[in-house]
């Protein structure tokens, strides 16, 4: 495989949220705007693509039985390591994002490419899927961000085109439910062709 | 009273799943079937309301006074995985009919961030049902994690109920499976927003 087909492949044929529809709690709670989405999408691929470096290098000389609580106390050390990193330099987005930063641990996403890529793959080929399934999560998370802020408050990025207020329910829980299955069935239909 | 208050905002009006997007992956991997879905709900009841109880004694009575908190996710994470573990081999030599019932469920568990998110959310925010803001002791947490699984509960056996006879019904081809999953839980996240007056 070469190396630009493993960054691409998070795009679209194995896109986290859309096909493979893993770490949904964040793709649903943080895409209240489109910022948040993108700024939940750059945390998580933080801690996906060191995580992802890091187990590559250890999972040659982990057991086999205790690879699993190994590979979770790495990515809980990188999630602690965001948190506090984030708490210093950006507190106002680490507010925001509240308690799905700590819960970066328990995203199925970053467990699940330690298990299927980290563990059997070099280093620099980890890095590059961390990369490229980062990027595929962010984009989504971003996406339907911009749906939910279009309907919801009637602006793009902060940038508010219409002067009165959205559709109130696209902010709140329902919206996101919402949103999420109409855009997977936009994705099953254009994916397909 | 305040118990009363707990209770009912953390099943209806906070819904775990419906309102705060806490352990959807699993609620919607095995709301497929009924009976599944109720297993699952009683392990996860289970588990949720004992790591809850042992991390806030952790964090209360280690991480605090030693000045650890940053410590929090990596500890309790842990205990949590150690707990399921742990429930795994009691449950497997005391009642083998219900560890068979509940298969895999059981060590799915530690990855459903319902049981960690409750268990930070109880340490770190304040709470004001009837009273002046503060943290929750040890008997409103309790309550506060047994509550929340109810409603875990709770969303997952209604939901249950109707994806079974989703399956059963003619759906355009690009909805079938996930997607009219989605749309479904959106209108039940929607009707539960009635709720939200009542505490």
């Amino acid at each position: 495989m070469s190396k630009f087909s493993i960054i691409t492949r998070g795009l679209v044929k194995e896109n986290p949220t859309f096909v493979l529809v893993l770490g949904m709690c964040p793709t649903l709670a943080t895409t209240t705007s489109a910022m948040n989405g993108l700024e939940m999408g750059l945390a998580t691929m933080f801690v996906l693509i060191l995580s992802n470096i890091v187990i590559s290098l250890i999972a040659p000389v982990v057991p086999d039985k205790v690879h699993i609580p190994v590979y979770i106390v790495v990515i809980a050390t990188f999630v602690t390591v965001l948190q506090l990193l984030m708490q210093a330099y950006v507190p106002q987005v680490y507010a925001t994002l509240g308690l799905f930063i700590p819960l970066i641990v328990v995203n199925c996403i970053v467990l699940g490419r330690a298990e299927a890529f980290a563990g059997k793959n070099g280093a620099l080929d980890s890095a590059l899927d961390g990369i490229g399934i980062g990027i595929g999560f962010t984009l989504s998370l971003t996406v339907i961000g911009i749906v939910r802020e279009i309907l919801g408050s009637g602006s793009v990025f902060g940038w508010k085109f219409i002067a009165s207020d959205g559709i109130l329910a696209f902010v709140m829980a329902p919206g996101a439910f919402l949103v999420m299955g109409y855009l997977m069935v936009l994705f099953n239909k254009l994916a397909k062709k | 009273m305040e118990y009363f208050l707990i209770i009912i905002s953390a099943i209806f009006v906070n819904n775990i799943v419906l309102a705060q997007f806490l352990g959807v992956c699993p609620f919607l991997g095995v709301s497929s079937r009924l009976s599944t879905a109720t297993g699952m709900s009683g392990a996860v009841c289970f588990v949720i309301t004992l790591a809850t109880v042992v991390t806030y004694l952790l964090n209360t009575y280690l991480l605090v006074p030693l000045g650890l908190e940053f410590l929090q996710t990596i500890s309790f994470i842990l205990v949590i995985a150690a707990l399921v573990q742990m429930v795994e081999i009691v449950l497997k030599k005391t009642s083998p009919s219900l560890y068979a019932a509940l298969g895999i469920f059981l060590p799915l568990i530690t990855t459903n961030c319902a049981v960690l998110g409750v268990a930070i959310t109880v340490v770190s925010k304040e709470f004001s049902f009837g009273g002046a803001p503060h943290l929750m002791n040890l008997g409103e947490a309790t309550v506060y994690a047994l509550a929340t699984s109810l409603g875990y509960g709770l969303a997952m056996v209604l939901f249950a109920g109707m994806r079974e006879h989703l399956a059963g019904n003619d759906v355009p081809k690009a909805f079938k499976g996930l997607p009219i999953a989605f749309i479904t839980v959106g209108i039940m996240a929607m009707a539960f927003l009635g709720f939200s007056g009542i505490v």
